[in-house]
């Protein structure tokens, strides 16, 4: 069920011995990397309860719960970090799960499936109904992506939600498909992969349009002033 | 392997019952209403094998009408295994080859430890109701002597389902030092006024039961009815209203008796009268009056000025709380109120809301998903304390 995508650089940027909150945690696989190659001290919401046995497998600690429903209780910024990876577009009001989790962690990391894709808006140009691709696998009635964002909408938040953009890493999988022209296109806007073993290379030509998935690190600008 | 072997496979097989009595005049044992009493015994089981380092030692705490009996059978011939012998045992949840799992029958119990039932030594007599007032606290501090007596310094786990919960709580809140992890299933921090309200109606049944009389009746006729009428709605509280549907439906106990009158009998009537009347049997109405009581004034908020937050500040276990989803007299509710003031706390917590439909009793009833993550948590919580 799980692509681990954008895990690699979730891994790479966060810091040894952070304190880390993982938003839609899924079955705990980034966590448990994290807890294995940055000694983190984790902890991840899930909203399925298969989700947290197999976090539990792991031993990561997780806990069955809906962001939506709140996490007004958290104190503020009780964590290192806080992810939310591949989930934002899940939620009924990322506009409210924004606000908290720039409350409660000093930084925080947002990527999402990129809504401004060429090939999505292709899609949507030529086809003339809502995007089905390996990117965003499902049809408009059955998708778990009920908040669909660009990454110029990202951007568009700064002023609104006062956060400050610390790093942005926008990238898109390896890996090469059947279309060849769709493939030349990746090769030269993409970098090199960052090691052998990397599942995403950055996007550094116009990722707004060429970056299959957003990738924001992001801090509260009231923390920034202290 | 021989039939009968394969049929014992998974079983901890005959066990024994031990004793162990402490806080013996004058060195009382001080409750927490400031009332003492002494000497206490407590009645105990233990499966499994304590290790050289006494670093996987279990405490499994019972509910309302438990005992020290979690596991095994007491005799070749018995047929009834004890309580949690679904979950404890070679290859269960808590897997007797791998950790050492003690059980004891609460203060205030009736399975052996000491209870209004016990002879009060001042009197010669059984207490009755002149048997002080115990807290879930109360019969912590008891268990805490035992864990001194059998020498194991830290717990690796303990573990319990509905008051056993409220147990296993406290134990994290009153001896963080010694509890490396805590399995709280189906409980809660306090008890709703709907589960205070169904304990009145039980404890007024055995009231007014005549033969009740003020609790002295040990020389006499007990108070059976009052007794298996509080059981009976005890059991009711237990089961969801869907599982009562799908197990008994209408259906009547004597199909050719039918509609005829006032005395023809539905199935889930004479489960209730079964079960009321297999109660009398074994539990003492006193126990059940002292034991409801206990749980209707437990509260982990009201030493720390209302509080659950800072009830969970100082706790050091690493927790497992699960609920299920049709448990209305322990709603899911009340277990995420547990887990959002440890992670407030910054505390290490699992939490699953098993989605059941078998109500309150999920938790001694055949559950995978249950199994599977006690088994988990304890596999890794054992791990790191190693560590």
């Amino acid at each position: 069920m799980e692509e681990y995508i954008g895990y690699d650089l979730v891994v790479e940027e966060i810091p040894e011995r952070s304190r880390v909150l993982d938003l839609g945690c899924g079955d705990g696989t980034l966590l448990f990397l994290l807890q294995e190659n940055k000694g983190v001290n984790g902890c991840g919401v899930e909203i399925s309860e298969e989700g947290v046995s197999r976090c539990l497998e792991k031993g990561v600690y997780s806990y069955q719960a809906d962001i939506d429903e709140g996490l007004s209780d958290y104190r503020d910024n009780s964590f290192d970090y806080v992810i939310l990876n591949q989930t934002i577009q899940n939620t009924k009001r990322p506009d409210l799960v924004l606000k908290e989790v720039l409350r409660i962690g000093k930084k925080v990391i947002v990527s999402f499936p990129n809504f401004g894709y060429y090939r999505i808006r292709l899609f949507l140009l030529f086809k003339g109904r809502m995007p089905v691709s390996k990117l965003l696998p499902y049809e408009w009635y059955n998708s778990p992506n009920i908040h669909l964002l660009t990454i110029k909408d990202m951007k568009r938040m700064e002023k609104e939600f006062s956060f400050k953009i610390l790093q942005q890493q926008h990238f898109s999988l390896v890996g090469e498909g059947k279309n060849k022209i769709f493939n030349f296109i990746k090769k030269i806007v993409c970098g090199d992969p960052h090691t052998n073993k990397s599942k995403s290379c950055k996007v550094r030509i116009m990722p707004n349009l060429f970056a299959q998935y957003g990738f924001f690190v992001i801090t509260s600008k009231k923390d920034t002033n202290q | 392997m021989t039939k009968k072997e394969s049929a014992k496979k998974g079983t901890v097989g005959v066990v024994k019952t031990e004793y162990f009595t402490f806080s013996y005049p004058p060195d009382y044992f001080i409750l927490s209403n400031g009332s003492q009493i002494g000497p206490v015994t407590l009645a105990y089981e233990t499966y499994g094998v304590l290790n050289e380092n006494r670093s996987n030692a279990i405490l499994i705490l019972h509910a309302l009408s438990g005992s020290a009996h979690a596991a095994g059978f007491h005799s070749e011939k018995d047929k009834n295994t004890g309580w949690w012998d679904l979950y404890i045992g070679p290859g269960k949840a808590f897997d007797t080859e791998k950790y050492f799992v003690i059980c004891s029958n609460v203060l205030g119990g009736c399975s052996g430890s000491t209870g209004p039932a016990s002879i009060n030594p001042e009197t010669g007599r059984a207490y009755g109701m002149d048997f002080p007032m115990v807290t879930i606290a109360d019969m912590v501090n008891a268990q805490k002597k035992l864990i001194d007596h059998l020498g194991i310094k830290k717990l690796l786990a303990v573990a319990g389902g509905s008051m056993g919960g409220m147990q296993a709580l406290q134990w994290t809140i009153s001896y963080p030092d010694m509890v490396e992890s805590c399995i709280a299933i189906a409980t809660s921090a306090s008890l709703s006024a709907q589960g205070i309200a169904f304990n009145e109606v039980g404890r007024q049944a055995i009231f007014n039961d005549p033969h009740w009389n003020n609790g002295n009746y040990y020389n006499s006729r007990i108070p059976k009815a009052g007794l298996s009428l509080a059981r009976m709605i005890g059991h009711i509280t237990y089961m969801s209203e869907k599982h009562m549907h799908e197990k008994f439906g209408r259906k009547f106990q004597d199909s050719h008796q039918g509609k005829a009158g006032v005395s023809s009998e539905f199935m889930v009537e004479s489960y209730l009268k079964y079960q009321g009347i297999k109660f009398v049997e074994r539990f003492d109405a006193n126990s059940y009056i002292y034991i409801t009581r206990a749980i209707d004034h437990f509260d982990l908020k009201e030493d720390f000025g209302g509080s659950l937050t800072a009830a969970f500040e100082n706790v050091s276990a690493n927790y497992l709380v699960i609920s299920f989803t049709s448990d209305w007299l322990y709603p899911s509710s009340n277990s995420k109120e547990i887990v959002r003031a440890l992670r407030v706390n910054g505390k290490n917590v699992n939490y699953i809301d098993i989605e059941t439909d078998n109500g309150h009793d999920a938790f001694l009833l055949p559950n995978e998903i249950l199994e599977k993550n006690i088994k988990n948590f304890l596999k890794s919580e054992f791990k790191k304390s190693e560590f």
